[in-house]
């Protein structure tokens, strides 16, 4: 079969790999309709996660048609169309019970931080990803998640995760009515973050980036304000100033470890690897978030090490919250507001490539070329 | 790029997953009354260990399901397995796996040689879609690596 594979730093491409076969009787094999390339896979295709190992096949969005279910699956059959979450969970621990799917005891035994995710390093579990045209998905009963008949399957790719994740992001905030929320980051979970912070009734709701044409996509779907930090001589008083010198309510982070606009951070982190990445957004967070305000982070930050201004988050008496989002917990709310015709995932789709063009969709995303937002790869399996 | 958001309530599903209740404790808990059952639940069955996975040693075990992509192997597959003899807590983990993943990079092109193929590092660096959209950041690039390397070039050159 066809698999993106991963050579070093900024170098991809598709090879033929074995198919992927039952290793474990909950597993079962999905043959992948499409996948997506998420910001987050940017962070291991620029080589800033530990343990990519080279061969690895990235993917932790994609849906696809079941093939093949092992001995223990009872609820999965054979040709059912699912959409898979991106964490991989048991089901049974005692975080799975808790609804914690993304921080799942039995699914990664590298690290103890994170759970298992699809495609996404060894030190998130060491499991081969979708960008391929089949994937071995374990707890086959617990993550996929059949589509309902009358869905888009381009909204149903983007619920495996920009959406749950986006949700997650504006609901960490803990929203009140009339709150002024501030979201780092125009990218696509950014701009989700922003249209899902309106369900929990701000009255405002900002967007910062640093490339316009994101920041006017950003304004047109989430409905949202938008500014470009370039065009400012310091974004924290910026935000002050147009917050009555008060601070924003909710500020959260979409950006993670490779973010623009602070020479010192992006030193430190994405040049001499001194930090594991720069934490730029979450600086900005913290400094303009109100006192006693909150701070929700959904940006990918890498182990070990940052430098955030943890002073300030004492001084301040801020609440942090932060998570990968718990996907399956999300679901049954998203998938509503999706059907009701209250929120457009699909609407975030730019481009659409074949999976045989993968290093050129890398590039396309990570250099964000011809205007892109979100790159859905199709395999061309046809079995 | 300003623009205000006057009719924000008129946007579909304004206010609706508003919750008084969720105040900042979140991811809000689903308490079960387990929490102090540790890791005495119903387990799945284990998945037969048959490629060498490395565990983190903050684990009590192995996870019932992991991942077999990519064992370690070569040069950069002993630094990992240094890597995990130290927690995740410390540098002498982390390090190391930052440093065999760029030896891996070259493991990768020796195993591509040996294979009878040189990587088409144009193609899988996706250079002609940045050629395609970008012409003038590729030339500035090409531009500037020129221009640096003919510095570098002189100055060596003068110390002989
Ligand atoms: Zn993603
Ligand atoms: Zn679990």
């Amino acid at each position: 079969m066809l698999a993106m594979n991963y050579r070093g730093p900024y170098r991809v491409r598709t090879v033929e790999k074995p198919m992927p076969e039952i290793l474990h009787p909950e597993d079962a094999i999905i043959r992948v309709t499409r996948t997506c390339i998420c910001g987050s896979d940017l962070h291991l295709y620029h080589g800033m996660v530990p343990d990519t190992r080279v061969g690895s096949t990235f993917g932790h969005e994609f849906t696809g048609v079941v093939e093949e279910v092992g001995p223990l699956v009872q609820k999965l059959k054979v040709g059912d169309q699912v959409l898979v979450p991106f964490n991989i969970a048991c089901g049974k621990c005692n975080f799975c019970k808790q609804g914690l799917f993304g921080n799942c005891h039995e699914s990664n035994s590298m690290a103890t931080a994170v759970g298992g995710i699809f495609g996404y390093s060894h030190t998130a579990g060491g499991f081969d990803g979708g960008q391929a045209e089949y994937v071995r998905v374990p707890y086959a009963d617990v993550g996929p998640t059949v589509i309902p008949a009358e869905m888009d399957p381009d909204d149903a790719v983007l619920l495996t995760d920009v959406v749950p994740t986006g949700y997650q992001a504006a609901e960490m905030g803990g929203i009140k009515q009339g709150d002024t929320v501030v979201i780092f980051g125009a990218g696509p979970i950014g701009i989700m973050a922003a249209r899902c912070a309106w369900f929990f009734g701000p009255s405002r709701v900002i967007i910062i980036d640093h490339i316009d044409y994101r920041l006017e996509f950003a304004k047109n779907y989430a409905k949202c304000e938008a500014y470009n930090f370039k065009d400012m001589a310091d974004p924290v008083v910026f935000l002050k100033k147009t917050t009555d010198s008060y601070g924003a309510d909710v500020c959260i982070d979409c950006v993670g470890c490779e973010a623009e606009g602070n020479t010192l951070q992006t030193f430190s982190g994405r040049v001499a690897l001194m930090q594991a990445g720069a934490a730029t957004a979450l600086q900005w967070a913290v400094n303009s978030v109100k006192k006693g305000g909150i701070v929700s982070v959904v940006g990918v930050y890498g182990p070990p090490f940052n430098l955030v201004p943890f002073g300030n988050i004492v001084n301040k008496g801020l609440t942090i919250r932060a998570n990968q989002a718990s996907v399956k917990r999300l679901l049954p709310k998203l998938i509503d507001h999706v059907m009701s015709g209250r929120l457009n995932p699909k609407g975030l789709i730019t481009h659409r490539i074949p999976l045989e063009e993968v290093s050129d969709a890398y590039r396309l995303f990570s250099s964000k070329l011809d205007n892109c937002i979100k790159t859905v790869l199709i395999p061309s399996a046809k079995h | 790029m300003e623009e205000n958001n006057e009719d924000y309530k008129n946007i579909p599903g304004w206010g609706m997953d508003a919750d008084a209740e969720n105040e900042p404790t979140y991811p809000m808990k689903n308490y079960t009354g387990d929490d102090h059952n540790r890791i005495n639940y119903e387990r799945s069955v284990q998945q037969p260990e048959d490629v060498e996975i490395l565990m983190s040693i903050e684990r009590p075990a192995i996870t019932r399901v992991f991942g077999t992509s990519v064992p370690p192997s070569g040069l950069s597959g002993m630094i990992r397995r240094y890597a995990f003899q130290h927690s995740e807590d410390r540098y002498r983990h982390w390090i190391p796996l930052i440093l065999a993943d760029r030896i891996n990079v070259f493991e990768g092109l020796v195993e591509d040689i040996k294979a009878g193929e040189f990587p088409d590092m144009i193609k899988e660096r996706g250079l002609a879609m940045e050629w395609k959209h970008n012409k003038i950041g590729i030339l500035k690039k090409a531009a500037t690596i020129a221009v640096v390397g003919t510095v570098i070039f002189t100055l060596t050159r003068k110390k002989k």
